[in-house]
């Protein structure tokens, strides 16, 4: 009997492919596809741990690509979902996939399937909220600065859209739950991880790190906000279902709310 | 910049822009080039959401309130008495800019009231358009309001710097025009409408040769109607949009409860209702006439010169033609699918790629997605339950309201009270 084992990996998206790759190659018979900070070693099965490598990573990516552009987002949407035990069923997806002859593996019916479209799509909704819901300010170093808490890991899936859109303008957006951000300086966009003593969500108080006309503008932004509002026709519950309040602490329009 | 004297010109402007319902940020293509500033989101971006529930995309303001019209229905009627302000060109720029650059909005709406002449208008909101484009770079979005009168060269220029133009023809028939906007004649709101559509069609010919062709409001043009303000039926108005949809080539037409503003004998008092459900009930309809492949014939005509307010067009239009079903999903083409109560356009698409791997039934139907609980009664699958009893449109109705709520539903329903 092929004795199955758990492939362990340093949590990386790369790291995910590389022990796709070396599952195929070594057709291994996979029990798990595990984080190497939650890994937990099964009764009945070994456990290999996989190195990162790039070249590997991007044959995988290149393959799966190859059959389905859908299929590659779908895959990369659904691994930032951070769900537990994702990688499992992103592998029994790409092997459903690798199956195919023509690649349009788009069976609904399929358990698997559908929930990996579901996820994707969960995500995607994430990359869009974060897209509506930055809100940027000004610091006194003339950077715009902006804290993030978006419920999936969507930081890489956001920065093309800030790059193309504020090219003339430096700007940082921070992810304070996973503790890393973005910075982009005029020129490309980089990683960068803060000590951030002070996490700049709303505060009604004014912090001197930040320009002063940057408080008269969120005062702007904030009597417009009031003025659109139609009060003949108020609706709290659809208010909160296109704006859930979980987002509320970071969008300056709603400082008074929070 | 005054701070101050802004603030309470923006919250005069904004306030009196709110009820242009358009907020739509689509459909646009515009990329920042040369390291500018913006680009415009081909699917929109809503960055926030007021207290009513209506997305906030664009900063949409009035450039003035001061008005030489009397229209009826519109909050900065001439004879009104409000407070007037008007901004200066360079302060919208400047409040566009450094809300776009904290990502606050998509870009600008700009619509006016009309002083002196529908051109002087015109032209002052265009010369805001170039600025934006041409001194600032910007590459946002940027949604124009055609000032009806305005000349024909005026709204070529528009088209030029805009990526949408709109005029809001406000009644959606001639008759209720004259009622409540007398001095304004119909053909104003049309004649920028159709100078705006030729140029469209004309540059799109033109790109067709000469790939470098420049934009010409790449997102089309728009139109608003009011609804329930002088007692036209679902039929007037939703037979005026497919004119407006067909004509004009319009992208969107939208439709506007009325929200009383003023004391006026033609019009409904202030404090009464605004015909939300209605208006729901005429953006379900606009749906099913773009995307669903109904002709505005099958879902009003004159048997039925009004929408049922109790259930939604196409279940409506559904127990009108029970002939046509039940449908069998695992053989039924898809323009057969979409016309299922329940089963929405994404579903359909779900279904016709499912059902290439096997036969579908309830279990995979729940989890993609169709809503059953009116579905049941129109459909057949790879199961042997379905509706067998001989239901007559009346029942199906009275068993998918009993199984179901709607979130308006306390407003039709009139349950006969105990003690009065």
């Amino acid at each position: 009997m092929n004795v199955s084992t758990t492939l362990v990996y340093d949590g990386s998206f790369n790291g995910f492919l590389t022990a796709v790759f070396v599952a195929f190659d070594e057709k291994i018979n996979v029990a798990d596809i595990q984080k190497n900070n939650q890994s937990q070693n099964g009764l009945f099965s070994e456990s290999e741990t996989i190195f990162t490598n790039i070249e590997k990573a991007k044959r995988v990516w290149n393959g799966i690509r190859n059959k389905s552009h859908n299929a590659i987002s779908n895959v990369y949407f659904a691994f930032l979902s951070e769900t537990e035990s994702v990688e499992m069923m992103l592998y029994t997806y790409i092997q459903k996939l690798m199956r195919t002859k023509s690649g349009k593996y788009l069976d609904y019916s399929d358990a698997t399937v559908l929930h990996i479209a579901q996820l994707a799509r969960k995500v995607g909704r994430e990359k869009h909220r974060m897209e509506a819901f930055v809100r940027f300010q000004l610091t006194k170093d003339n950077i715009y600065f902006a804290n993030i808490e978006p419920d999936f890991d969507v930081l890489p899936l956001i920065s093309k859209h800030f790059r193309d859109r504020y090219a003339d303008q430096k700007w940082l957006i921070y992810d304070v739950k996973r503790n890393y951000g973005i910075y982009y300086d005029l020129d490309h966009v980089e990683m960068v991880s803060l000590n951030l003593k002070d996490i700049h969500h709303n505060k009604t108080v004014k912090s001197n790190a930040f320009a002063p006309e940057e408080y008269e503008y969120q005062a702007l932004w904030n009597d417009y906000f009031k003025s659109t509002n139609i009060a003949s026709r108020i609706n709290p519950k659809l208010h909160t279902q296109h704006v859930p309040k979980r987002y509320w602490k970071y969008l300056s329009e709603k400082k008074e709310a929070v | 910049m005054n701070f101050d004297r802004i603030r309470e010109k923006l919250n005069i402007l904004a306030d009196a822009a709110k009820y242009d319902v358009s907020c739509a940020s689509s459909g646009s293509n515009r990329t920042n080039k040369d390291k500018g500033l913006g680009n415009a989101s081909k699917m929109g971006i809503c960055h926030t959401y007021t207290a009513d529930g209506r997305c906030v995309s664009l900063l949409k303001i009035l450039l003035t309130n001061h008005c030489i019209f009397d229209c009826a229905y519109c909050v900065t009627r001439k004879s009104n008495d409000v407070q007037r302000a008007a901004f200066k060109v360079q302060e919208v720029v400047d409040l566009t800019i450094n809300f776009y650059r904290r990502n606050y909005i998509e870009g600008l709406f700009l619509s006016s009231g009309i002083f002196k002449s529908p051109d002087h208008t015109m032209e002052r909101l265009v010369a805001v358009a170039k600025k934006l484009r041409e001194e600032e770079n910007f590459n946002g979005y940027i949604h124009l309001k055609s000032i009806p009168g305005a000349s024909d060269e005026l709204m070529y220029e528009a088209g030029l710097y805009a990526d949408r133009l709109s005029v809001n023809i406000e009644v959606p028939t001639i008759s209720g025009l004259k009622l409540l906007a007398p001095e304004k004649k119909h053909e104003d709101f049309t004649k920028p409408m159709e100078k705006v559509k030729n140029e469209i069609v004309r540059y799109n010919s033109e790109r067709k040769i000469i790939r470098s062709t420049p934009k010409y409001a790449p997102a089309g043009q728009s139109t608003q109607m009011i609804v329930g303000a002088s007692g036209e039926s679902d039929k007037d108005i939703m037979y005026s949009a497919t004119y407006y949809y067909k004509t004009y080539n319009m992208k969107r037409v939208y439709y506007s409860g009325y929200v009383p503003v003023t004391h006026d004998s033609r019009l409904p008092a202030i404090g009464s209702q605004v015909p939300m459900l209605r208006e729901n009930r005429l953006y379900q309809t606009d749906w099913l006439l773009r995307f669903y492949g109904f002709s505005i014939g099958e879902i009003l005509n004159n048997q039925h010169p009004n929408l049922d307010m109790e259930v939604d067009p196409k279940l409506s239009w559904a127990l009108r033609n029970l002939h046509y079903f039940p449908v069998d999903v695992n053989s039924a083409d898809k323009n057969l699918l979409a016309r299922i109560p329940g089963i929405g356009m994404r579903s359909v698409d779900k279904i016709i790629k499912a059902r290439k791997f096997r036969k579908l039934n309830w279990d995979h139907l729940k989890k993609i997605g169709v809503a059953l609980n009116r579905a049941q009664y129109f459909m057949v699958c790879d199961s042997r339950l379905w509706e067998r009893r001989d239901l007559d449109a009346d029942k199906i109705k009275g068993m998918i309201l009993q199984n179901s709520s709607g979130k308006f539903r306390n407003q039709y329903i009139t349950q006969l009270s105990l003690f009065n």
